[in-house]
């Protein structure tokens, strides 16, 4: 494959949906992990299980929500519940195998912000939609994933607001505090795949995507990034998923009328 | 029965009001409403606030709100709440912030006359820092430590949803979100539909809201715009995406809902005052 003939957003998401298999039941955040997963329903894994925090368990959309409770979503699922459903019977009832979480903000735990950026609670700098379901997500889910641009103001040292948790402090923290599942698992970004150390907890990286310097992925990131002893490289995109993923985020648009669903 | 005379009668200042929808079917026209009848000091609850809530926060409608995630789906901030916020205007703006699956509890907690609703939740999370609401209670049975928050009883909860028949019985269909528990939480109900229909024929274990648990029904057609009305019409995201640049500035914001609000006297005499043609069922999924 020549060079650079796929963008960093999709190396992100092909990445990432190829770690999805057949029979996981997924919980989807719109956006990034929405294309993801949907990438892996179209390609290698028609039978992962998708579910939208909008009740939709099943889901099989064929064009991206651009929000996440789109009719797209409900027209071809297995079933549609209630809110209070989807979130006591099927989340915190341990039914999820993978919670797929974005954010606007990690630390070095992989714990996530997605409420407020710069300044204080009451006064902020950038006023972020909030917390939406991912505090039980995080802490409920058997494992997350989470996809996010690596940056050095996205990959911080100290979160603005933690809202939903990682791996806490670090080493058995989480553990004790009462969350459930293995927290963060992988981080996957358009540089790398991040994972935490199983000691420490600490996200290291793992694996780096064609191209990318290990020096380039350390200067976009807020803290001192431990490299794994043997990192590994991802394969870069097949065509057959580059256009998959095309195909989806043109059908995407068209229908949307923009290009505003592609985030 | 009018939407306006629902409003008058049911929606006072200074309650808490829920306008409940996830996404769809978001009751729009009764928010204009509410808008045009001038209420003030409401406290306005709901899981996903969006644009309808920035309309009535913009216009100076509310002194709380009490969320889980506030924003435009797919296209960015909803700019008059976090003016509200960030500058006070036009009137300092409480927040009351929580998670989806607490609220969805606190309002299952309301429809059950409980006093409060228990999750496992808020592990690690800051917002119970923010948030004196948010509590925590320990098992009497496993001694474990779980999260707990008070009930959601809402003054009023207003929902839109596909039809109604002569004697106001409810049909919601698709995406339900937490409307029936919003709905039985609630001191009094208003309900705008699509259509009054002679028969619901409502498929047994559907989400049917009788009659003599709503306050009002009123026959609203595309009430939900510019959301959805599953098996009626299509999301207009042309609209949500050109309320952003309205939204951003004041004085366009103001001169926009002068215009399409405040002067048209219902909901039909907004769609097309606004030029607003409602997307057919066949964009259902646009």
């Amino acid at each position: 494959m020549p060079e650079a003939a796929y963008t960093p957003n999709e190396i992100m998401t092909i990445e990432a949906a190829r770690r999805l298999k057949n029979g996981t039941v997924c919980f989807v955040g719109i956006g990034m992990p929405s294309a993801a997963a949907n990438l892996a329903r179209l390609t290698h894994a028609p039978e992962v299980v998708l579910i939208y925090e909008s009740g939709t368990i099943g889901a099989k959309p064929d064009v991206l929500p651009l929000s996440i409770g789109d009719g797209e979503l409900a027209e071809y699922a297995d079933t549609v519940v209630s809110v209070p459903e989807i979130f006591r019977y099927w989340l915190q009832g341990g039914r999820v195998d993978v919670g797929f979480l974005g954010a606007a903000q990690v630390d070095k735990f992989g714990n996530i912000n997605t409420t407020v950026i710069g300044g204080d609670y009451a006064k902020p700098k950038v006023r972020l939609p909030g917390a939406g379901g991912a505090p039980e997500i995080a802490s409920n889910a058997r494992e997350t994933w989470i996809i996010i641009k690596q940056t050095k103001r996205s990959f911080v040292a100290k979160l603005d607001f933690l809202t939903s948790v990682g791996h806490l402090d670090g080493g058995d923290s989480r553990a004790k505090s009462g969350a459930r599942g293995a927290g963060p698992t992988a981080v996957i970004t358009d540089l790398g795949v991040l994972a935490p150390d199983p000691v420490t907890r600490e996200l290291t990286l793992v694996a780096i995507h064609p191209g990318i310097g290990v020096d380039q992925v350390k200067a976009s990131t807020g803290w001192d990034l431990k490299i794994a002893p043997q990192l590994a490289h991802t394969v870069a995109p097949t065509e057959a998923e580059l256009e998959t993923l095309r195909d989806l985020h043109a059908r995407t648009n068209k229908a949307h009328g923009s290009a505003a669903a592609t985030e | 029965m009018p939407l306006a005379d629902a409003v008058a009668r049911h929606v006072k200042d200074g309650q808490t009001i829920a306008m409940e929808g996830f996404t769809h079917l978001i009751p729009f026209a009764a928010g204009h409403e509410v808008i045009r009848q001038a209420r003030r000091g409401l406290t306005l609850v709901r899981m996903t606030p969006d644009i309808v809530y920035d309309q009535m926060i913009g216009m100076g409608c509310a002194s709380t709100v009490v969320f889980s995630w506030g924003g435009n789906p797919g296209v960015g901030s909803i700019h008059r709440f976090r003016d509200a916020i960030e500058n006070g205007w036009p009137a300092p703006l409480a927040i009351q912030e929580h998670s989806h699956a607490d609220m969805a509890g606190r309002y299952q907690a309301g429809a059950s006359g409980l006093p409060f609703s228990v999750l496992r939740g808020y592990v690690g999370s800051d917002l119970p820092k923010h948030n004196a609401n948010i509590r925590s209670i320990t098992c009497p049975f496993t001694g474990e430590k779980l999260a707990a928050t008070p009930a959601l009883n809402p003054d009023v909860t207003v929902i839109h949803a596909q039809k109604a028949d002569r004697q106001g019985n409810v049909l919601v269909t698709g995406i339900v979100g937490v409307q029936k528990e919003a709905v039985l939480a609630a001191k009094a109900a208003i309900v705008t539909v699509e259509e009054i229909v002679d028969r619901l024929d409502a498929p047994m274990n559907s989400c049917v809201l009788p009659h003599w648990v709503l306050s009002a029904v009123c026959e609203v057609p595309y009430g939900a715009h510019p959301s959805y009305a599953h098996g009626y019409y299509g999301r207009d995201n042309a609209f949500c995406k050109a309320w952003d640049s309205v939204s951003r500035d004041r004085d366009a914001f103001l001169a926009w809902m002068r215009r399409h609000v405040l002067g048209t006297k219902d909901h039909q005499g907004f769609l097309k005052s606004a030029g607003i043609a409602p997307l057919g069922k066949d964009a259902i999924n646009a």
